[in-house]
């Protein structure tokens, strides 16, 4: 057969987790990457806050409280033995990026530097913490630059511009991946003894996103597509702050850096929603907040956005009220100069792209959708489990494609590039452990067959619909009925529209008919992903009854610990679709109340 | 407003040579180029082909010609380019197809640098970070904002006369190494950069400078390179 490759592990996906996971699996088995972009346009590279670690570089700080942080983050959904793993690798973690050369902001000593960020606290005090390492407002463009640059060094196996279509499983074990090559149109098998899908999230279900076009679920797709379960899909973070109307996020680390959220009436509302840690109150709150704001006709001139204000003098301000000081105990008081070197990205968006100026003018934003807490479940070695625990021999998972539960219902900001380092690491180390013992699985007959016939559904459809009005139409109904509030209504009525658009998508026809970098028929394809996985997140939703972390239900607004503390697993096996449960792991930290 | 759209298109599926399209489309002001192209492909024609991912202007895919100017789809306006506008894919790289141009020369280029951190020394004995004060920090801040869009090394008349030239991405690349006090390998990297397909075919002619989509002072970060192979100091 042409265009056969053979690699002991394969990696599908060159974002933060994917590269770790190949220079970690590559040390002792012969690995290749594979990515539908080149590696450095990943959307870890659009990451730019920072990434947590309790170094205590700038003050106490300790791997306890930031796990404690994170569960109550979560809701109490994180699993807790995960949780308290990922906290405790941290510093270790991010003192290994330093090493590999990542070029982290420093304080005055020469150390890594940290701001606070939303849900990071001194446990003692309950004020916020300096947790957050950072390289100015483009940590992840950093992160993502020096692993590659490693994996150069380390000559990795780069297959760039191959999408993967397929995921091959034989008797129930992974056995290799199907890819179309851009540049030629020609499907590639990858025969693989282990498969670690890193591909990323799905925020392109939503109308109003922070997440790149790649972001269309394709690997959670391909997964369930193969009958696996996805775990906690009605777990989808909004971030508070993106730009109005575009989505485009403005990082927390704004607010970290003492900027603050005011309504139309120049009120700092999150005094009444978190009176503690006010604007740095989790993302699901601050989201809430704002919506609330809005409904109470609070937004800018009646409009449904607020302010975020980081101009020197309401940063300045707002220290002196909060008895905010610097480290060294000195009064707060910031220059525009030095926002400007703080956030010098963040500024240039809203020069760019609204033509105001954040050190003079305060920016307009609204809730954005941001990152996908559920996905392929697995343990904290990135092995995917079945809805019965057990893993799949040979399958893989790491970075936001994959549920191990770290975020539970909300992810508190700066957890998912730590997550990316730590479990891409331990997802690589086991998919080469496992390739080291194991044989090849011998690949089904005719490995190309379910990649060719998606194909051929695409490009042989009579053409009465057109792709972009369904993708419009999906989008529009999960950011009104299954955004940040949700009702019973409203999800039905969700579910009953993308049911009509599935059916309408049968209609669509794909009008290049080339080969070569054929983008119309990858849209396609990754439009069908979307679909499916915007449907799973939908029921996934409906069917829980209450309200924890970013899954806001008004019809049942209570957490209930009683009848869900537990994850929702789905899966489609023969067409038909499947809910299951599996218990929370808790170990230190019993559920109570979540105040901020 | 009402914007005419001019798009170069090639398809080596059907075409032999090169030809232009024109679309007129109903744009906002505030709209991106990327949204225009997106609009095209997705109600007037779905062939036409180029790169997108982040929109932007943080991952470097849709560097392309716009009205004659190296520029991110995502991150250039209607509003400042008015009812005519002309895109073309960038120059001196081979045009796969439409937008689309061969990246590998580009990056092939860039890997000839050592485009890694070196430093073979053991660790500090704390196992923790290699000290670095912020102003040696500061010292290579902006050669660390390079995205690898390739729109200066395509706008650079150097690099269309021969490719073999490093263009100014890779010097950029190089830059961010050398200057980085933990870094031990300036010497090896300005031992290739010095080669004759490196600094001496810049003429400083500042185009990359104003390609920059990140406001990278490419002119003058291969201006520090020069002077340290002049000089052989490192400050
Ligand atoms: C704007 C923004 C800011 C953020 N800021 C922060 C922050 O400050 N701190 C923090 O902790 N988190 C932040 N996040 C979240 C975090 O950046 C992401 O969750 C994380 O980077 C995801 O990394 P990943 O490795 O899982 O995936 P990605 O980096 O997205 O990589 C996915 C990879 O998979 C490949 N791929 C996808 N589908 C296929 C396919 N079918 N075939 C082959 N390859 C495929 C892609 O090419 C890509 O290489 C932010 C997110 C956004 C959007
Ligand atoms: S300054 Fe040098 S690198 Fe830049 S465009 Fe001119 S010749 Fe090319
Ligand atoms: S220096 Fe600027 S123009 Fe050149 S590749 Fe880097 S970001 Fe692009
Ligand atoms: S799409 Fe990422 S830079 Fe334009």
């Amino acid at each position: 057969m042409t265009n056969q490759h053979q690699f002991e592990v394969i990696v599908v996906g060159a974002g933060g987790a994917g590269l770790m996971a190949g220079l970690y699996a590559s040390k002792t088995a012969k690995t290749a990457v594979i990515s539908k972009l080149y590696p450095t346009r990943s959307h870890t590279g659009a990451a730019q806050g920072g990434i947590s670690a309790a170094f205590g570089n700038s003050e106490e700080d300790r791997a306890e409280w930031h796990t404690y942080d994170t569960v109550k983050g979560s809701d109490y959904l994180g699993d807790q033995d995960a949780i308290e793993f990922m906290c405790n690798e941290a510093p270790q973690a991010v003192l290994e990026l330093e090493h590999y050369g990542l070029p982290f902001d420093r304080t005055p000593e020469g150390r890594i530097s940290q701001r606070p960020f939303g849900g990071h606290t001194n446990n003692a005090t309950g004020k916020p913490v300096r947790r957050a390492c950072h390289a100015a407002d483009r940590t992840g463009h950093m992160i993502l630059q020096t692993l590659y640059q490693q994996c150069l060094k380390n000559n990795i196996n780069f297959f760039d511009e191959f999408q993967v279509i397929d995921l091959l499983m034989v008797d129930g074990k992974a056995a290799g991946v199907v890819a179309v090559e851009l540049a030629t149109g020609e499907l590639h098998t990858f025969h693989a003894k282990s498969v670690i899908f890193a591909t990323g999230g799905h925020g392109r279900v939503w109308e109003i996103t922070s997440n790149a076009y790649a972001y269309s679920g394709d690997g959670a797709a391909v997964a369930y597509r193969r009958g696996i379960p996805l775990e906690d899909m009605e777990f989808f973070q909004f971030h508070p702050t993106g730009i109005y109307k575009l989505g485009i996020l403005i990082t927390e680390a704004v607010r970290g850096e003492g900027g603050i959220l005011l309504n139309g009436k120049g009120e700092r509302f999150m005094t009444k929603y978190a009176p503690n840690v006010k604007d740095l109150a989790s993302r699901d709150v601050v989201s809430r907040a704002i919506y609330l704001e809005i409904r109470d006709g609070n937004g800018v001139n009646g409009s449904n956005y607020v302010y975020l204000d980081v101009r020197p003098e309401t940063v300045n301000k707002y220290a002196v009220l909060d008895g905010r000081t610097n480290p060294d105990g000195s009064p707060v008081n910031v220059t525009g100069e030095q926002i400007l070197k703080k956030l010098p990205d963040i500024i240039d968006f809203n020069r760019v792209y609204l033509g105001v100026d954040p050190i003079t003018q305060p920016m307009p934003i609204q809730p954005t959708a941001h990152y996908t807490m559920g996905g392929i479940p697995t343990n904290k070695f990135g092995e995917v489990l079945s809805e019965n625990g057990t893993p799949y021999p040979g399958l893989y998972a790491a970075g936001e494609v994959a549920c191990v539960s770290i975020h539970g219902a909300n992810r508190l900001g700066t957890n998912s590039l730590l997550d990316l380092v730590v479990f891409g690491k331990y997802a690589g180390l086991r998919a080469a452990e496992y390739a080291n013992s194991a044989e090849y699985t011998p690949l089904p007959k005719d490995p190309t067959l379910n990649t060719a016939q998606q194909f051929d559904l695409l490009r042989n459809g009579d053409g009465k619909e057109n792709l972009t009005d369904i993708s419009k139409e999906m989008k529009k109904i999960m950011f009104d009925d299954v955004g940040v509030f949700r009702t019973e209504a409203g999800m039905q009525r969700a579910l009953d529209k993308l049911a009509e658009l599935r059916e309408r998508y049968k209609h669509v026809r794909v009008q290049d008919t080339g080969k070569v970098f054929n983008t119309d028929l990858l849209n396609a394809w990754e439009l069908g992903n979307l679909l499916e996985l915007a449907e799973v997140v939908t029921l996934s939703a409906l069917n829980r009854k209450e309200s924890r972390g970013g899954h806001a239900r008004e019809d049942f607004p209570k957490r209930d610990d009683q009848n869900w503390l537990k994850h929702t697993l789905v899966w489609k096996r023969n067409g038909k679709l499947e809910i299951g449960y599996k218990p929370v792991v808790i170990t230190k930290y019993q559920p109570k109340e979540r105040v901020y | 407003m009402n914007v005419t759209l001019k798009v170069f298109r090639y398809n080596p599926d059907v075409d032999k040579k090169w030809h232009y399209d024109t679309f007129n489309i109903e744009a906002q002001p505030t709209d991106r180029v990327l949204d225009l192209l997106e609009y095209v492909k997705g109600y007037l024609d779905g062939t036409l082909t180029f790169r997108r991912s982040c929109a932007h202007g943080v991952c470097g895919s849709d560097a392309m010609r716009i009205n004659g100017k190296n520029s991110l789809a995502c991150k250039t306006l209607v509003r400042d380019l008015g009812e005519k506008i002309t895109v073309d894919p960038i120059l001196g790289l081979p045009v796969k197809k439409d937008l689309i141009v061969d990246m590998e020369p580009f990056f092939d280029n860039y890997k000839k640098v050592l485009p890694w951190f070196i430093n073979d020394s053991p660790l500090p004995a704390d196992g923790k970070e290699r000290l670095q004060s912020p102003e040696q920090r500061e010292r290579f801040d902006d050669s660390t904002k390079c995205i690898l869009c390739a729109c200066c090394t395509t706008s650079c008349p150097s690099f269309w006369a021969s490719d073999d030239y490093l263009g100014p991405a890779a010097l950029v690349a190089a830059h961010r190494f050398i200057f980085d006090s933990r870094d031990e390998a300036a010497a090896e990297r300005i031992e290739i950069i010095a080669e004759t397909h490196g600094l001496a075919r810049c003429h400083t002619a500042f185009n990359c400078t104003m390609a920059c989509p990140r406001d990278i002072q490419v002119t003058k970060a291969i201006g520090e390179l020069k002077m340290l192979t002049i000089t052989g100091k490192l400050e």
